[in-house]
Formats: C-alpha cells, sequence, structure tokens
C-alpha cells in the first residue's frame, strides 16, 4: 500500500494555466484563474468555523465551496440528505457547523452563508494552493445501525490517488481536455469523485449544471464542447432510451449507484454508439472497481485494492483504502484484483443510489412519539429491466397515530426515497423468541391488509 | 377540506391519475387521489424519481416535450390538475 509522505502536497488543481477552463455554465467557460478568485472570494466570506456543510446546488458553486474550504484548512460536510434529523446529528458531530449554500430561500437549521452572486476578478498571480496530502478535507456519511449518522473521513491525498486510477480507467489521456456533464449530485460520493474531484484531478471541465430530464440531458450536453464524458444512473440512462432522444457525440457514458443491466448497457451503446463503462463503490471506500458492462459481469478493482470474507462479513483492502473497510454487498471474488457483484447484505437496503440499513430505518421509525412497533421491509426489488428502482414498504403498530401522521414523522428523518409505500397501520406485529419477525410473516402481514 | 364541486376530477386529470398510478405502481386507486392535492411532500408522497417517471410516461402519452428549466415546471408538477392543465394545452396526440 502506496502511504503519502506526511509532507507530501498536492495542488488544489491540475490545470496548468489560468486560462484553461474548469467549468462551463450554460455553455459560458468559466477559466481556472477566474474559479481561484472566486474561491478567494468565498474563503472571505466563511466565519471562523472548521466545518462546512457545502449544500450549493450548482455544481460549480459546489467545487468553488469545496475548494475554499479545503485551501483555507477547513473541512467539507457532505451527508447525503437534508433532513432536519441529519441536521440535527450533523449539530452534535460539529456544533461550529455552518451552511454554504446557493439557494436564497435554504431552510438548513445552520448558520448560513449564501454563496456571493457576481463574478470575481481573475486573481491576480497565478498561484494553485498546495494541500497536504493527509489533510481530511470532507466528511461523508453512512446511516450506521443505530439512530447515529458514522462519519468517513476524507483526505486529499486519498481522494486524489481514487480518481487518479478512476481518470485511467475511463481512458483519460493528457492530450484532450474533456468535459464532464452529469445527472447527480456534487454531495453523493459517486457524483463528488467522478464529476467534481476527478476534473480537478485531472484538468478537465465539468458542467455547473444538473440535467434532469432527458431533454435537458441532450440540452446541456449540446451546450459544450467535445470531447463529452456523460456520468449518469441506471434511472436516467433508462429514462434517455425510454425517451427516444438524440444525444450530441461522446466520448464515453459512466454508471454507477446501482448495476446496470447487460440488456440496458448494451441499448444504450447501440443507440448512442458510445461505450458504457460502471463504476463500482460506497460511501465509505468510494469508488473501488469499473467493468465494461457489455463485455462481462466481471469487475476489475483499482489497483492494489484486495477483498477479503472475515467471518462471513465481504470486506476490502489496500489501494486508496486507508483501512478495511466491510461492503454492504457480496462480493465473490474471480481472481486477485477480479470480483462479481453477488447482490447486497441482508440487511442493507440501495434506493436509487442512497444506501441505509433496514436496521437504521427501523430505529427512525420506532423513534416517532406514538409509534409502538414498526417494521420496514424491500417490496419491489429492482428487477434487471422492469423497474428502475426498488421501493420499500413498512408496518406500523400506532393507535394514536394515522399513516399520514407517521408519513409526516418520517419525512423529518429520512430522504423520501425511503419513505414507505405502502405503510401499513396493524394491531400488532408478532415476533419470534429473539425479537425477529420471520419473513414469511410479514409477507403475509403486507399481504392480508 | 375542498368542497366536492372544486375537487371533482376531469376525464384528463382521471386519464393521467390512471397513468400515474400504474407507472408508479401506487398503492392509492386512481379514483382517490385529489387532483389539488400536491404531488411531491405531502400529497401523494412522489420523489424526483417519480417524476421523472411521470415525465415518461406523460411525454410518450401526449407527445410532450418535458424540460426542468421551463418556468412553468413547478406549476406542472405542483398537482394532478397542474399537470393535467399543462397535457391540455401542450398535447400534440
Amino acid at each position: 500500500m502506496r502511504r503519502p509522505e506526511p509532507d507530501t502536497a498536492v495542488p488544489l488543481l491540475a490545470h496548468a494555466s489560468a486560462e484553461d477552463i474548469v467549468a462551463y455554465r450554460r455553455g459560458e467557460p468559466i477559466r481556472a484563474g477566474r474559479f481561484l478568485g472566486d474561491v478567494a472570494r468565498v474563503a472571505a466570506l466563511l466565519p471562523a468555523s472548521r466545518h462546512v456543510l457545502n449544500a450549493c446546488q450548482d455544481r460549480y458553486h459546489f467545487a468553488v465551496g469545496l475548494a475554499a474550504a479545503t485551501a483555507s484548512g477547513r473541512k467539507s460536510l457532505l451527508p447525503s440528505t437534508h433532513t432536519p434529523e441529519v441536521i440535527r446529528q450533523l449539530r452534535l458531530f460539529a456544533p461550529d457547523a455552518i451552511c454554504l449554500t446557493d439557494d436564497p430561500e435554504c431552510t438548513i437549521d445552520l448558520p448560513r452563508v449564501v454563496f456571493p452572486g457576481g463574478a470575481s476578478p481573475p486573481s491576480g498571480a497565478w498561484r494553485i494552493p498546495l494541500i497536504a496530502a493527509e489533510a481530511e478535507v470532507a466528511y461523508v456519511f453512512t446511516s450506521g445501525t443505530t439512530g447515529t449518522p458514522v462519519p468517513h473521513a476524507k483526505s486529499w491525498g486519498r481522494l486524489g490517488d481514487a480518481v487518479g486510477v478512476e481518470a485511467t480507467r475511463l481512458g483519460f489521456d493528457g492530450s484532450r481536455r474533456r468535459t464532464i456533464v452529469a445527472t447527480v449530485p456534487p454531495q453523493h460520493m459517486y457524483g463528488f469523485e467522478s464529476s467534481v474531484l476527478l476534473p480537478l484531478f485531472s484538468g478537465h471541465a465539468f458542467c455547473a449544471e444538473r440535467p434532469f430530464f432527458p431533454s435537458d440531458i441532450a440540452a446541456t450536453l449540446a451546450s459544450v464542447p467535445a470531447p463529452r464524458i456523460l456520468v449518469s444512473t441506471p434511472v436516467h440512462l433508462r429514462a434517455l432510451i425510454a425517451a427516444d432522444i438524440d444525444l450530441p457525440e461522446l466520448e464515453l457514458i459512466v454508471s454507477a449507484t446501482a448495476p446496470l443491466a447487460e440488456t440496458l448497457a448494451a441499448a444504450v451503446e447501440a443507440r448512442f454508439q458510445v461505450p458504457v463503462l460502471e463504476i463500482y463503490g460506497s460511501t465509505e471506500t468510494g469508488q473501488i472497481a469499473s467493468r465494461r458492462t457489455t463485455a462481462g459481469a466481471e469487475w476489475q478493482l483499482w489497483p492494489g485494492v484486495r477483498i477479503e470474507i472475515r467471518d462471513g462479513e465481504t470486506r476490502v483492502h489496500g489501494g486508496h483504502l486507508e483501512m478495511p473497510t466491510p461492503m454492504g454487498d457480496v462480493l465473490e471474488a474471480t481472481g486477485r484484483d477480479r470480483f462479481l457483484l453477488k447482490g447486497r447484505s441482508c440487511d442493507m437496503v440501495n434506493i436509487a443510489g442512497k444506501r441505509s440499513s433496514l436496521a437504521y430505518l427501523n430505529h427512525q421509525l420506532t423513534s416517532i412519539p406514538g409509534v409502538v412497533d414498526g417494521v420496514f421491509y424491500i417490496k419491489d426489488e429492482a428487477g434487471p429491466d422492469e423497474r428502475a428502482v426498488s421501493r420499500l414498504g413498512a408496518l406500523v403498530v400506532a393507535p394514536s397515530l394515522d399513516a399520514a401522521a407517521i408519513t409526516a414523522g418520517l419525512r423529518e428523518r429520512l430522504d423520501p426515497v425511503f419513505l414507505p409505500r405502502p405503510l401499513l397501520l396493524v394491531p400488532e406485529i408478532q415476533r419470534n423468541a429473539t425479537g425477529k419477525i420471520p419473513s414469511h410473516v410479514l409477507a403475509a402481514l403486507a399481504r392480508g391488509r | 377540506m375542498q368542497s366536492a364541486q372544486a375537487a371533482a376530477s376531469t376525464d384528463l386529470e382521471r386519464e393521467i391519475a390512471g397513468l400515474v398510478t400504474e407507472a408508479l405502481n401506487l398503492e392509492v386507486s386512481a379514483s382517490d387521489i385529489d387532483p389539488e392535492a400536491p404531488l411531491y411532500r405531502d400529497g401523494l408522497g412522489l420523489d424526483s424519481i417519480d417524476i421523472l417517471e411521470i415525465a415518461l410516461v406523460v411525454s410518450k402519452r401526449y407527445g410532450i416535450d418535458i424540460k426542468a428549466e421551463s418556468e412553468e415546471n413547478h406549476k406542472i408538477f405542483r398537482s394532478l390538475r397542474g399537470l393535467a392543465e399543462f397535457v391540455a394545452a401542450q398535447r400534440t396526440r
């Protein structure tokens, strides 16, 4: 395992001159000189706090906020959702946290700094800040099994190592400057790495917009010059195929958040005449493997990353990983650096790219005042092509509440993708001696409403 | 409470409600959807993945191009009624 030397410094961005393009917004290039000017301007606005919740929706604003926090020795907090309960937990984790937002109507309950309007003059001298490789610059969060989110620290050097491998896997050489258009938010680990860090660390450009509907994806791609890279998900790719829309010429499509069905990958490659590469990773580890979906089911690990099974638990270690890390999925090693994905561990759920555990969801449900007992179950397992995302259901015992009140309570605590449909009120939930609910009992309860 | 008059659904609203419940595999029957209740959050409680799904089926069925940047987007997905008004104005089939 390569350990960065303690005093190794890594540049804040890899762009070679003030004229290099860092980003595009509405088709207009934003150059490295202006980027560094904006970074200095935002850094000057941040209060003395050491922690910044970066809630910026615009990808350029997000990148400036990340760079401003990083260059000034602050840590960026990147929870995947901003529900009141998550913000409350975040305040316990980092009492001095402030929120950087580009939404003037933002209601996140932290001291807020609104991203400044207008443009900075390009910074005078061309000088790129150097960041210590060991510096912990960001915290991402997983749900854990109890009520408390688990923070995972990310150092600048290891983040750079991970996206350095990604650049190689994506076929990026130094000869061409690509532009990355992404349909995923910059706060999600996949979007953070593939649409923000990858361009910053490899000298490419990203697009500030986050297109959503198929026509928006086509229009945003058309607004930037080739070579274009589309960073997306199975949900959006399926929508592009269903909409039967034309896209501008692409060099590559990247997909992550959930496994891409081979049939969908083949349809996308045929329709848009472009290779589709999948990335595999997790919030804890960041990206650790890739595959060309149409070339086979095997994943190839990042160099040095290895899989081990210990006490029935799948863990990965080595490479850019700080420590051995359990995975929420079952990985079957097929070679030293290859594996097959054999589904998720039984307690984990992945809904539209957001991961949680049933234990965490159940804990949040039963924490609502008036809920006597309650349990989540996976209702529609996402099929190869039929449904794009899995959905959850829940059984709840709460004699004094109705379904709307319980849903309102859950909305305070959970990302909307985890809200149960249906939420079934039942008189009681039968548990076995260990407090568990047999799956056939769950199924029968859900059927017999 | 809405008066029965105000909440009564048009044929187009009922038709779109049917498309939505079928596409999203919702547990409510199409006739139970209040045409003025919000689709997001407190009403049907849909999320952005659902909105993408609705946009797809509505685009296909009525030959409409839905874009996020259109000024009317908030209005369109405000409620079943908002969506039906948009479809009525924009449909090509």
